[in-house]
Parts: structure tokens; C-alpha cells; sequence
């Protein structure tokens, strides 16, 4: 470590003002506060400073998403193996879907910190690991099939519309990762929707079983087909087609304890945006005018991304409410939308990803009225406190 | 007056009415007026072109009547008067288009009668021609209806190339062979909210290229 330190400190003058590389300072500073705490202080005033900074909650937020990474892998050589009608193994599975994986993070990440790095260096800011979480975010809502160029577009539609034109990291309006999910879906619905993308090798149709099926149980119940959905257990274990990181409920749920274990994600959003979702399917369940409006309500917590989102995309920090009254309007509303436009619009068939970035425009203003609601409250509290005083 | 009247015909002032609206005082991207046509006719060249031409012509000539009759346009109905103008060029307009471009009126369907609403023309009548002679309003009015058709155009452009894969009309993608090596066209484009980011860009362009553009708040 302490040589590490030493050759960090020799070449650090380089990097300064003044120094050969002074444009690439910020790149210099990166990888220092990547390896090293950084020991700046404070000049003015008293303030605690504590290690939780925006590195550690980035990691956190990486290490709670990791089950679902790895069960995405799995399950990515599950459905590809059984789509050819072979069963090699759990390993040989694993190794085939990380394999498929690899290339989507590698893009992901380059294209999305690449940007960020350019941008940091034009703007002379620090660079900043907000994208560290939406790197790994994006694969894990894209489908196993889509083309690495379209990933790469996105990846740099969302980093750079959604985020670096606000002002980068922590000012963004827009979840980065769902904007860059949404870009893909509008732009190029045939690689988004649709029974083929969801497995590995179904589009060019090589050697696939007869009657095999790619179709997601979402699909399978817009189509009118719910009999032929697979069981409420395969999709909480997540044994079904679907995105890559969002089929599997389970796992899903453990990165939810880590986060709510932490302290990192918000509790009041997971907890409320499940209650709406609730709610929207049993008021569904009271008019049951088709299949899909009977499901019963739990199952839509395990069907399509909506557990997904409601952990990993709503209780993102920067898009979402902040005040702790706002968490809860905003997370009820992501649930009750999600399954109203799952359920009612034909056009959607997962409503989560608009539910969300509807709900992300909202926040501020949700946040807006919990304040001034709450200024108005203790007002009137010191009135009547006023009052009895003078009297 | 007299020397007024001795002024030539291109002197630098109404040069200037010409040109600052294609650049620094462009409608669109300055003044952000015309936003609603200008993100429904863009999805292709063509509409684009015959919409740019036929917003030239209107506010081109009806600068020029409201110039001439602005001295006896009663103050307060002036609105009136300005809309039965506008709206007179605009059936003009459109009864051409559909005696001459068919197909194309057919594309741009009530567009064409919306010019009517299009912020840029009565924007110049109110600001310009009430206050003008003839011939500077005339010259206002093709530079406002140029600076609004450039826009127009690139708009298209880019969507058009993107979205389609074509540019006027011409399968530029295709030829490109592309399509083989798995590109496909973007079908984000060719919906409105993509306009809206594409005049975005251009803005967000423009603005960093001028930064004398840039609002103080």
C-alpha cells in the first residue's frame, strides 16, 4: 500500500496546476480517490465528515445488485439451453449467460464512463461515480439479445441528455438507466418487445425445440393467454424469459434487504411503491373485465420489472422525492401507474419503465408541496402558540 | 422623410433584417416561436420544404398588406384585421397547394391551415410591420419565414435520415448498405418528442458557439 501511496505522490505534481498534464487532472483524480480515501479537510466552520461518501453508497448500491446480476446470468444460459433442448449443468449455464453478459457491461461502462470522463475534463469538475450503478443498471434491463451498437447509442443518449446537459451527477431529472431503456424501446421496439429477444440465440433460430416459446408471462397475458403462464413460483425464483436482471424476484429481494439494511435505498419507497401496486391490482380485481384484470393482485409484484424498479430504480436519490412524506406519494403513485398502464394499455407491455420516469418528473414537485404544506402546519403551530402566550 | 426615402433598396439595415433572423434572431431558436409545426411537418424533407415555402410566402405578404394599411388599422381591432389577412393568405395557400402538390397537402393535412396560429407571423405583424413601410416588412418577412424554413429543414433532415434512412426521398442508408451490417433506422425519430430534442440540440449549438446568446438570470 505505503508504495502504492509514494509512487501516487511522485507523479501527482504532473497533474496540477502548472503541470504537464493539468487537463487531465480530474482523470488523476479519480483514480487517486478510487484508491485512496481522500484526506481533504475543511477550512471553515465545524463539519463531521463522514466515510459514507458517494463512492461507498455507489458500491453498496453495485453489491446489492449483484444477486440479480448473477441470477441473470444463470438464467440467461437457463432459458438459452432449454430453448435447444439441452441441460449441460448449473455451471455450464452460469458460464454461458456471464459470457453473453460480459459484452453489455464492457459497453456499457465504456461508453458511459467515457463520456463521463470527457465531460469531466471539459467542465474542469471532479469526476463522479454516479455512473457506476446505472453502468451496471443498463444490461440488466436490456434484453440478452439486443445489438451492442444500439446499447452503446443508448448508453450515450441517457448520459448524456438524461444527465451531463443538467449538470451531471446528482442533477439529473431522469433516472439515466430507464431514459436509456426507454430510448432503446421507442427507437427500436422489435429489439425491445416481443417473444424472441428475451433468449439468447432465438432470433436467429438456430436448432430451437419445436413449440418452444420466448414469450415473457407479461406477454402471454396481454395476448390472452394466462393459462399458459408458468407458475407463481418459477416467477418469484425468476426461472422465466424476461430481461436480464429482472426476472427473478428472489433475488431482487435480497439486494432489497441490502439496501434497506444499509440505509442507502429508501424503505418508504420500496415499501409504498409495492402498496400501489397492490391496490391498483385488487381495485383491477374488482372489475375483472378480462384475464389480465382478474390476475390476482400479487402477482403482479413478481411479474415483469416492477420488483425490479420498485428496489433498484425508484429509490434512486437523485430522480426521486426527497422529503420523507414525498417518498411515500411518490412511491404509491410509481405503483399504482406501473400496473394501470401494464393492465390497460396494450400498446406498454411493461408500465413500470414509464411509471418511473413519469414519476421522476413529478418528484420535485411532489417535494414542493410536502415543504410548503409542512411551513403552513408549523405556522399555524406557532400562531396558536402565540396566542395561548398572550393570553 | 426625404432622406428616408432616398435610402437604397439592400442598404446594410435591411440586409440585416434579412439575414439576423437566420442566425442570431432565428424564430425558433431564439425567440422559441413556431415549435408546434415545426415538430409535426419535420418527419420528412418534403412536407418540410413545401411548409418552409408556404410560411415564406404568407408572412412575406402579409407583412407587406399590413405595412401599407397599418396607418388606418384602428388600434384596438388590429388583431382582427391581422388574423383575416393571415387567414386569407392561408386558404390562398393551401387551395395552391392542393391544386398543384396533392399528395403533399395531403401529408400536411390541417398543418397548412394552422399557419394561421403560427406565432412567427402575427409576432411579425405586432413587432414589425405596424411599425414599418412596405418594403423593410417585406424583406423582415422573408428573413423571419427563412430563418423559420432553415430550421425546418435541418429538423427534417435529421430526422428524415435517422428515422427513414432516406433524405428526400432518397434511400441514402440503403445505398450505404447499412442495412446488411445491422443497422436499423430509428424509430424514435420519427415521433414528435424526438423534434423537440433535436430544436434542443440546435439550441444547446448555437448557443455554445455564441455565447453572447445566452441569457443572464
Amino acid at each position: 500500500m505505503d508504495s502504492l501511496r509514494k509512487k501516487i505522490d511522485k507523479i501527482k505534481p504532473n497533474f496540477m496546476e502548472g503541470g504537464r498534464f493539468a487537463k487531465l487532472r480530474s482523470v488523476f483524480e479519480g483514480f487517486e480517490s478510487f484508491l485512496f480515501v481522500s484526506d481533504k479537510v475543511t477550512f471553515r466552520g465545524s463539519h463531521i465528515r463522514d466515510s459514507i461518501d458517494l463512492k461507498r453508497t455507489m458500491t453498496v448500491v453495485i453489491i446489492a445488485l449483484l444477486p440479480a446480476f448473477l441470477f441473470g446470468a444463470y438464467n440467461i444460459g437457463l432459458q438459452h439451453f432449454r430453448s435447444i433442448g439441452t441441460d449441460p449443468g448449473l455451471v455450464q449455464m452460469f458460464l454461458f449467460g456471464f459470457l453473453k453478459m460480459l459484452p453489455l457491461v464492457i459497453v456499457s461502462y465504456g461508453v458511459g464512463l467515457g463520456i463521463e470522463f470527457i465531460a469531466a475534463q471539459i467542465r474542469g469538475h471532479e469526476i463522479n461515480e454516479g455512473f457506476l450503478v446505472s453502468g451496471l443498471l443498463i444490461p440488466l434491463v436490456m434484453p440478452v439479445d439486443v445489438p451492442l451498437w444500439m446499447l452503446a447509442l443508448a448508453t450515450a443518449f441517457a448520459v448524456i441528455l438524461g444527465k451531463e446537459i443538467f449538470g451531471g451527477t446528482g442533477m439529473n431529472i431522469f433516472n439515466p438507466a430507464l431514459l436509456a431503456r426507454a430510448f432503446l424501446f421507442f427507437s427500436y421496439p422489435a429489439w425491445m418487445s416481443g417473444d424472441k429477444v428475451w433468449i439468447e440465440g432465438l432470433v436467429k433460430g438456430e436448432n430451437i425445440i419445436d413449440g418452444f416459446s420466448g414469450a415473457t408471462p407479461l406477454a402471454m397475458l396481454a395476448q390472452g393467454e394466462a393459462s399458459e403462464m408458468p407458475s407463481f413460483m418459477d416467477m418469484f425464483i425468476g426461472t422465466i424469459p424476461g430481461s436480464i436482471g429482472e426476472t427473478s424476484t428472489l433475488a431482487i429481494l435480497i439486494g432489497a434487504v441490502i439496501l434497506i439494511a444499509t440505509g442507502i435505498g429508501s424503505w418508504k419507497i420500496i415499501i409504498s411503491t409495492f402498496a400501489g401496486g397492490l391496490a391498483m391490482g385488487l381495485l383491477l380485481n374488482v372489475f375483472a373485465a378480462n384475464d389480465f384484470m382478474e390476475l390476482p393482485a400479487y402477482y403482479h409484484m413478481v411479474l415483469g420489472g416492477f420488483a425490479f424498479g420498485a428496489v433498484f430504480m425508484a429509490t434512486d436519490p437523485v430522480s426521486g422525492a426527497q422529503t420523507e412524506t414525498g417518498k411515500w406519494i411518490y412511491g404509491f403513485l410509481i405503483g399504482i401507474l406501473s400496473i394501470l398502464i401494464r393492465v390497460l394499455n396494450p400498446a406498454y407491455p411493461e408500465g413500470v419503465m414509464l411509471a418511473i420516469l413519469l414519476m421522476n418528473v413529478f418528484a420535485p414537485l411532489i417535494d414542493y408541496y410536502v415543504v410548503r404544506s409542512s411551513i403552513k402546519r408549523r405556522l399555524k403551530r406557532a400562531e396558536t402558540a402565540f396566542k395561548n402566550q398572550v393570553k | 422623410m426625404s432622406n428616408q426615402e432616398k435610402e437604397p433598396i439592400f442598404s446594410a439595415k435591411n440586409l440585416k433584417l434579412l439575414t439576423a433572423p437566420l442566425g442570431k434572431d432565428n424564430p425558433i431558436t431564439m425567440q422559441v416561436l413556431g415549435i408546434c409545426s415545426a415538430l409535426a411537418v419535420t418527419v420528412k424533407l418534403k412536407p418540410a420544404l413545401i411548409m418552409a415555402l408556404s410560411v415564406i410566402a404568407v408572412i412575406a405578404i402579409s407583412n407587406v398588406i399590413i405595412s401599407v394599411m397599418r396607418k388606418y388599422i384602428p388600434d384596438r381591432i388590429r388583431i382582427i384585421v391581422q388574423l383575416v389577412v393571415i387567414a386569407s393568405l392561408v386558404i390562398l395557400v393551401d387551395q395552391i397547394l392542393k391544386a398543384y402538390a396533392f399528395e403533399v397537402s395531403k401529408q400536411l393535412s390541417v398543418f397548412v391551415g394552422l399557419i394561421i396560429t403560427n406565432c412567427i407571423i402575427m409576432g411579425r405583424l405586432e413587432a414589425f410591420a405596424l411599425a414599418n413601410k412596405p418594403w423593410p416588412s417585406f424583406i423582415d418577412g422573408l428573413g423571419n419565414g427563412a430563418g423559420y424554413g432553415i430550421i425546418l429543414l435541418l429538423v427534417a433532415f435529421f430526422r428524415e435520415l435517422l428515422g427513414s434512412g432516406t433524405v428526400y426521398g432518397y434511400p441514402v442508408m440503403e445505398k450505404l448498405g447499412l442495412y446488411s451490417a445491422g443497422y436499423e433506422n430509428n424509430g424514435m425519430m420519427i415521433l414528435p418528442p424526438m423534434a423537440l430534442i433535436v430544436v434542443g440540440l440546435m439550441i444547446w449549438f448555437q448557443r455554445s458557439r455564441d455565447k453572447s446568446l445566452i441569457e443572464k438570470n
